[in-house]
């Protein structure tokens, strides 16, 4: 069981890739620089090609099934976008080509930048950031300079909603910022009389608010243009984590609710792949006056119809080399021009739909804090059943994989015990909402019968329930190397 | 054209379910006056016209497929083999996400826990995280993490003023608002010990880049002094590099650095205009126990992995081996060296690299290199050097040239042509080019700066 190590199907002598002799006069080497052993593997390109391809086929993926993991939006990747990133024109280039030379490159990433302000209603974007973790970084940092620029470099607290997306706390620390948690209310919007509290306290130091909306208790703040109002008022700045973007194409644009700035994750609403855990891209969008303020080069475009790159005049500088991942938005711009102003919102409201039809479906099945509200592209539930006191969510998890489905994300958000978070996407037809929602109600009746086949899954796959903890405890980094 | 499998009637059963009438009431959290805002975006394109617009944008642009590249600065034109292309493009690979659920994601872990085995094989260091951004976020991370281990307290970086100058700028966006100073950056080129003498109780970390921007390459019994020195000072040496040159060089952990990094974007993967990239990020286990886990922890981080691109780069180094790595710097190392001898045998250009260098070199130019690189691209198809006088006023008019195995005889030998017909009157005949390419006598050589 199991696929052995890459160098313990290595052999001494063996080769997959041949390289051409030395064309040109040599040269004498540095003897003082030169390694001795270089303890890389030896295989042959059929072992390397079967290695890999077994691995492969030891994970879940998108192409092999349900993927309801909430927060992520793990929708289709479709091929097309996968092609359009390897043309030879816009693969095949140097990050440095002077600019006459790649125009048309050029011209995708102007056309994505202003295709991106269009959907959230923002007056610029940079394509730079890296990720959405990397856009947060960058959007805070946009906040403080911006505040600073205007003299108020006594502002240093940002208020994150408890209801946030993670990363958030961590990027407004990493700033070197303080972090102040706001409680969500009763209804899963935030609790305003805290905020207004937490804002009369911070007074002057206020630099802002995080909100993630949708929130990660899959619910739009009905009290959004207030919370924005109180902090705008305030002095402060808002930054929304475009996590849950795919619930609001051309349902909401955040820009003209009045966030300041906001990342959006190409790779969860933009049908960019997640790649086993990146590359993603985390573009940023702000109102006009942070528009001088983004990290660039970004893309201009010049009264003669030419391209050329141009630092805003305020930027809080690079956040990374070069342009940002010009692979990726060759993916996202793809997806954007093949759907147009009405098939984006398609996109959100049939990701809607399915999150409501699965949570109106496991309704009185499951505890469902905010059942009795409309959900938007995500909902949380939680694996707590009456008449199985032994099983908990993990357990769920793990059962469900013998369903042949991935589990949802558990244990998140926080703020729900024994969180069971769904989150379809509009990629998933009506019959494998109802094959998931049959394999859901199933295991309840399981846990309540027979809960050790809950306990002791999964049993089908590749290994058995993993010891996570006794995993950290006994780290083992790597392979100490060498070949037989 | 969507990607919606539902259709009309699967809404109307579902919205039954649901119990709402329309999709549209679906949101009625959202405050009216916001709800449905027209988007104003080109009309939508069906996949066979999206191709169309695709490589008409596409045929806008000069790719590498029908020019010579000289170009370096950070990214690198290696040769892929195909066999890394067709297993990236695995959808059971690409389509999944980062291993939250371990029993049906051990293909991507192993191949994660093999990447990390072969990165700290390749640097000679004994832990290697995931993987970051691009290498400018590796080695920003690199120094935040030595800030740190600095408990705070430590608020002296010293660049390296060849240090990628996008690196550099990195680390001072990444670390404005925080208490640090960071030195060094004025100091001359490629004198390590400048660098060494700034290290006293207020440095957090010196980082230097081997081979360097300029391409220089730095022997081990020269860093060992550096490690030595900032390790005197109770410092870290960070040490970003080029993994191709590892093929060949002694690596970062054999001559005493902390924390090994770059950009292994050669390893693999495409140009792609800048990125996805992927940053490697290597260090010492001392290190490791005694700065604790919780950075290590910190530095595992899913949102910092570039799973698909460190996927390609851990194949590319299984299937190029301990022998095609090797060869791989072999080859670039004779090339380049055979193309310094040719341009600096040339009338009016003079290689101005000192010592050992890998895959690229410095040149100083009898004209602005930008007006130099129009020419070489519109006349020669040549994508020529990175102009350096932007970054290092001292280096105005000097270019920077890449080769590597990737460059034939005959393009280094038409970029050689090229620049002496560029170089020259317009009106002076080129006949005899040919003899002076064959000699590759040792051209005297002059520091830089």
């Amino acid at each position: 069981m199991g696929e052995p190590l890459i160098y313990e199907i290595c052999r001494a002598g063996r080769k997959a890739v041949h390289l051409p002799d030395v064309d040109v006069p040599e040269s004498p080497l540095p003897q003082d620089a030169l390694r001795g052993e270089l303890p890389l593997p030896e295989v042959s390109e059929i072992d390397l090609v079967r290695h890999y391809t077994r691995l492969s086929q030891l994970n879940h993926s998108i192409d092999t099934g349900f993927y309801p993991l909430g927060s992520c939006t793990m929708k289709y990747n479709p091929k097309v976008n996968e092609y359009a990133a390897r043309m030879a024109g816009l693969a095949n280039l140097h990050p440095l080509q002077d600019m006459d030379s790649i125009q048309g490159a050029m011209a995708l990433m102007h056309n994505l930048q202003e295709m991106l302000a269009e959907i959230a209603g923002f007056a610029a974007v940079t394509l730079q950031p890296a990720a959405g973790a990397h856009g947060e970084l960058t959007g805070v940092l946009i906040m403080r300079k911006y505040l600073y620029e205007k003299g108020e470099t006594q502002r240093d607290v940002i208020i994150v909603p408890d209801s946030a997306h993670g990363t958030n706390p961590a990027t407004t620390s990493m700033s070197g910022l303080k972090v102040v948690e706001c409680p969500s209310a009763a209804d899963g919007n935030v609790d305003l009389a805290a905020l207004k509290a937490l804002i009369a306290k911070h007074g002057d130091r206020l630099v802002g608010l995080m909100l993630t909306n949708p929130n990660t208790l899959g619910l739009f703040d009905e009290n959004v243009a207030e919370v924005l109002q109180l902090v705008h008022e305030a002095g402060g700045l808002v930054y929304g984590d475009g996590a849950n973007f795919n619930a609001i194409l051309g349902i909401a644009k955040p820009g003209a609710l009045g966030f300041d700035v906001m990342h959006y994750n190409l790779h969860k609403t933009f049908s960019t792949p997640h790649g086993g855990g990146g590359p993603g891209s985390g573009a940023v969008g702000v109102a006009a006056h942070l528009a001088e303020y983004l990290p660039g080069p970004i893309v201009a475009r010049d009264e003669d119809g030419y391209f050329r790159w141009e630092m805003p005049a305020k930027s809080i500088g690079r956040v990374k080399a070069f342009w940002g991942n010009f692979g990726i938005l060759v993916r996202a711009y793809t997806y954007i021009r093949m759907h147009g102003a009405a098939g984006l919102r398609a996109i959100s409201e049939n990701a809607v739909l399915n999150a409501n039809y699965i949570q109106a479906r496991l309704r009185g099945v499951y505890p469902i804090p905010h059942g009795d509200r409309t959900c938007m592209h995500e909902f949380v539930a939680q694996g707590k059943l009456d008449g199985a006191p032994t099983i908990n969510t993990m357990d769920i998890a793990k059962r469900l994989m013998d369903y042949e489905f991935h589990p949802p994300t558990v244990y998140f958000p926080l703020i729900v015990p024994e969180a069971i978070m769904i989150e379809p996407t509009e990629t998933e037809s009506k019959e494998t909402l109802d094959a998931f929602c049959d394999a859901m109600i199933q295991i309840a009746q399981e846990a309540r019968e027979t809960p050790e086949l809950l306990k002791t899954a999964p049993h089908n796959s590749p290994v058995k329930r993993l010891d996570e903890v006794r995993a950290a405890k006994e780290l083992q980094l790597c392979y100490a190397p060498g070949c037989s | 054209m969507d990607y919606i499998p539902n259709t009309d009637a699967d809404r109307a059963e579902m919205l039954k379910v649901v119990g709402v009438e329309t999709v549209a009431d679906l949101f009625h959290d959202v405050p009216e006056q916001f709800r449905f805002p027209k988007l104003d975006l080109p009309p939508a394109l069906t996949e066979m016209e999206m191709l169309q617009e695709l490589q008409a944008l596409a045929d806008e642009n000069d790719d590498l497929n029908h020019l010579a590249c000289f170009l370096g600065a950070g990214a690198y034109n290696h040769f892929v083999p195909k066999v890394v292309d067709s297993i990236i493009s695995r959808g059971e690979f690409y389509t999944a996400y980062t291993p939250y659920q371990p029993e049906i994601s051990q293909g991507t872990l192993q191949a994660h826990f093999e990447y990390q085995s072969m990165i700290t094989a390749l640097t000679g260091m004994e832990v290697s995280n995931v993987s970051h951004y691009d290498g400018a976020t590796a080695v920003a991370e690199a120094v935040i993490m030595a800030l740190q281990v600095g408990r705070n307290k430590r608020c002296n970086v010293i660049l390296s003023p060849t240090l990628n100058p996008q690196y550099r700028d990195v680390v001072h966006t990444y670390t404005q608002g925080m208490c640090v100073k960071t030195i060094g950056e004025n100091a001359p080129l490629g004198d390590l010990n400048a660098l060494a003498d700034m290290c006293d109780k207020d440095a957090a970390c010196v980082i230097v880049q081997n081979p360097d921007f300029l391409g220089r390459l730095y022997l081990p019994a020269e860093m060992q002094a550096l490690a030595d020195r900032v390790h005197g000072a109770g410092a870290m040496l960070i040490v970003a590099c080029d993994p191709i040159s590892l093929g060949l060089f002694t690596p970062p952990g054999h001559y005493g650095a902390d924390v090994a990094c770059g950009e292994a974007q050669p390893m693999g993967n495409s140009l792609s205009l800048g990125g996805p990239y992927v940053g490697f990020f290597a260090m010492k286990m001392g290190e490791v126990r005694k700065s604790a886990g919780r950075i290590v922890g910190q530095t595992v981080d899913v949102d910092e992995e570039r799973g698909f691109n460190a996927l390609a780069a851990a194949i590319y180094m299984a299937a190029m081996g301990k022998h095609g790595l090797k060869k791989a710097a072999e080859l670039t190392y004779h090339k380049a060296h055979y193309a310094a001898k040719l341009v600096d045998a040339l009338d009016d250009y003079a290689v101005k690299s000192d010592g050992p260098f890998f895959k690229e070199f410095v040149v100083q130019c009898p004209l602005p290199i930008a007006e130099l690189n129009e020419r070489l691209l519109n006349e020669w198809g040549i994508v020529g050097g990175y102009d350096l006088g932007a970054d290092y006023p001292e280096l105005k008019d000097h270019m920077l040239v890449c080769v590597t195995e990737m460059n034939s005889k005959v393009e280094i030998e038409t970029l050689a042509e090229a620049l002496a017909a560029i170089a020259a009157p317009a009106s002076e005949d080129l006949e005899g080019q040919d003899e002076s390419l064959g000699e590759t006598e040792q051209s005297d050589i002059e520091e830089v700066a």
